[in-house]
């Protein structure tokens, strides 16, 4: 195979095309005052399913739209497998984008509309491909209907079916489930999922849903205001969140400010309201002056005064403040002097339920807490998880 | 890479039952509308059908041996019909030719316009705004007057000969006014307005991240244009060409100005002669007529061709 320049007609030519890795270096993206991305470092190896995760305004959808060619950035540079396409425009790039709407054709079949890429392109038997292509969404028997007469659901297959076909080195996915309810969002999570492992293409899924990102992508990257706040595996990020935006946007943490008072050699102890509270040295990004130390409500186990240990670390003694039972588990919220207000989720194993005033005492493990710098704002990211749950 | 795997079940919604209370809801609404559509009727059959059955009537009229000029009697003479369409084809084929091309020029013009202010300055309500009331602005001051301004420019002495006789673009002698080119020019520029706003306001509506996405799925713009912003245009083009060409074939204002009285001769100034001048009704009458059916049978044969369910 010859090495030819990415074309309309031959996006697929190159070997390296397929399953090719996508490297953003220094993209940074101005709309006229507002900063929307702000020198983006990004690295996406092929064949991954990668989610950019974070709240409205983050500019995750800047950073799609830039990589699928409707916005060229302001500055920096962006390549497939080590060609440059920074500055070509959408229809020159071998990525295809499944848009939040899905932007189906509306005056065509649902035929001519997957059909559509591969004719701009000149493949030969376009109908037979998009029809296969039809059935690997499982609508083959609607071919021939118009997209207005199919369900949002449906719609959205079509939208899917439309965009890998075209077997691009990248698939976009722009909030693909985001008009869909939430039992079609669950199935189609599934259904993408397996469809991404069964055709082994790269997507690149842009959600402001956490478990959505969680559920269904290898790599996380969290951003907040033009950056990424922290990339990795959904459970490295949920287990240690390296900053208290991803520890609250990431699932619900407890962040408490303290004093770091001892180094024990691999851990250190954090003084806050008079309580000692250790972490492990790896597990912080800081080792002296003020800290966060910051625990999952679902791994502070919840005891009565008489059972707990009588002193040491990483005991907190509170009263609770509410609870509320939902089935599975109970979440209570309970006052620590000095502290304040601590989220605890506490799992149904049949054991009496705390009331609202009754004196409880929470620990955990050390290994379960995570340390933070002193100077950030626990509250950070709290706010924008709430409005992306809404 | 294969895009084969096996299917799993997809499940159909099922359909969606109408309960009682909106069938008679339904049927309510039905019995409204049709008294809103009253009045309108009512001012159709007489200011509409009613005429037209007079018209049609008045065609077959005959004047008798001796009678005077302008007093007819009541007959079915067919070859009224034969006699004037025998004698005015010329101009008949002429009308519809110089409409055509009006037309299309038209479009030609109107298209653009209409897409630069609903698509491209989308947003820029301000902008859009006076870029409107531009388009709509020449109705604001009366028809006749209009093209009469256009017979200024176009003059011998006027701005526009000179410069064209200065760039040899026309012979020392050439000119504009009392020409084909002329009435043309004045067809075009009268019903430009038609044009546009239809198709502005299809456009207006156009989703924008259809054209993103046709770019996504490798159609250059021009590609794009044709196969997604074109078609779905359609039912704004279809209406801005019928609302151009439809009036424009009839029309006799820009001819009688803007022409000369050999060879730019439309229908509706031989109709405007015949009512007026010679007083030969049932003529003018037949070719009222003629013209009319004309105008249908092309616009059928139009709408079938390039229109949407929707117009018909």
């Amino acid at each position: 195979m010859t090495m030819v320049q990415t074309k309309p007609e031959s996006p697929n030519t190159d070997a390296d095309d397929q399953g090719a890795d996508l490297r953003l270096a220094a993209i940074t993206k101005r709309f006229g005052g507002f900063l929307a991305v702000d020198n983006l470092d990004l690295e996406i190896p092929a064949a991954s399913f990668f989610a950019l995760l974070g709240p409205s305004g983050c500019g995750k959808t800047t950073t799609l739209r830039m990589i699928a060619g409707l916005e060229q950035p302001t500055s920096g540079s962006m390549s497939i497998g080590g060609k440059d396409i920074t500055g070509t425009s959408a229809h020159e790039r071998p990525v295809n984008t499944v848009f939040q709407n899905y932007a189906l054709f509306p005056h065509m079949s649902v035929l001519d509309n997957v059909a559509f890429g591969l004719k701009r392109r000149k493949i030969r038997d376009h109908q037979a491909k998009a029809k296969q292509a039809l059935e690997l969404v499982e609508l083959g028997h609607l071919s021939a209907r118009r997209p207005a007469q199919l369900s949002g659901g449906q719609q959205q297959r079509v939208a899917l079916a439309r965009a890998i076909v075209n077997e691009p080195a990248l698939l976009l996915l722009d909030e693909p489930l985001g008009a869909l309810d939430m039992k079609l969002r669950r199935q189609m999570q599934g259904e993408l999922k397996r469809i991404q492992t069964d055709i082994g293409l790269t997507f690149v899924h842009v959600t402001h849903d956490q478990e959505e990102a969680m559920t269904m992508a290898d790599t996380v990257a969290v951003m907040n205001q033009g950056q990424v706040e922290q990339l990795g595996a959904p459970r490295e990020l949920y287990e240690l969140p390296r900053t208290a935006f991803v520890a609250n946007f990431l699932g619900k943490s407890n962040l408490v400010a303290g004093e770091i008072i001892e180094d024990r050699g691999d851990a250190v102890v954090i003084s806050a309201g008079g309580n000692r509270l250790a972490v492990r040295k790896d597990r912080s990004t800081t080792h002296q002056g003020k800290a966060l130390i910051g625990i999952r409500p679902e791994k502070l186990r919840m005891m009565w005064p008489a059972d707990a240990p009588a002193d040491g670390s990483n005991i907190l003694r509170g009263r609770v403040l509410d609870s509320s039972f939902t089935g599975v588990s109970t979440e209570y919220l309970v006052e620590v002097a000095g502290i304040g207000p601590v989220g605890v989720f506490s799992q149904n194993h049949g054991q009496q339920l705390a009331a609202p005033g009754d004196d409880v005492v929470l620990t955990w493990d050390t290994a379960h807490a995570f340390g933070l710098d002193g100077d950030e704002d626990t509250q950070a990211g709290a706010r924008e998880a709430e409005a992306a749950a809404t | 890479m294969s895009l084969l795997t096996a299917p799993r079940s997809a499940k159909a919604k099922p359909e969606e039952t109408r309960s009682a209370s909106e069938i008679r809801a339904d049927k309510r609404r039905g019995r409204v509308g049709y008294l809103l559509i009253l009045p309108g009727f009512i001012f159709m059959l007489l200011f509409f059908v009613l005429p037209v059955f007079s018209l049609l009537a008045t065609s077959l009229y005959t004047k008798p041996p001796g009678a005077d000029i302008g007093q007819f009697v009541p007959a079915l003479q067919f070859s009224n019909y034969a006699a004037v369409l025998g004698s005015y084809w010329p101009e008949l084929v002429r009308s519809f030719a110089f409409a055509l091309i009006a037309t299309v020029a038209a479009l030609a013009i109107g298209y653009p316009m209409a897409y630069l202010v609903a698509v491209r300055l989308r947003g820029r309500k301000l902008l859009q705004g006076i870029l409107l009331v531009l388009i709509i602005a020449p109705f604001f001051t009366s028809f006749i007057l209009r093209t009469q301004a256009w017979k200024q420019i176009l003059a011998d002495e006027g701005p526009v000969v000179a410069v064209l006789r200065a760039m040899a673009l026309l012979p020392e002698d050439g000119r504009l006014t009392a020409t084909a080119f002329a009435v043309v020019c004045g067809l075009t520029y009268n019903f430009l307005p038609f044009m546009t706003l239809p198709i502005y306001a299809n456009l207006e509506r156009l989703d924008t991240r259809l054209i993103e996405a046709g770019g996504d799925l490798y159609a250059n713009s021009f590609t794009t244009f044709r196969t997604v912003t074109l078609p779905l245009s359609m039912p704004g083009v279809i209406a801005g060409t019928l609302l151009t060409f439809i009036p424009a074939s009839g029309d006799y204002i820009n001819a009688a100005l803007l022409g000369n009285n050999q060879n730019t001769t439309m229908i509706g100034q031989v109709i405007d002669s015949r009512f007026f001048r010679v007083v030969d009704y049932p003529g003018a009458s037949a070719l009222s007529f003629v013209l009319m059916l004309a105008i249908l049978f092309l616009v059928i044969l139009y709408v079938r061709r390039f229109g949407t369910k929707e117009l018909l």
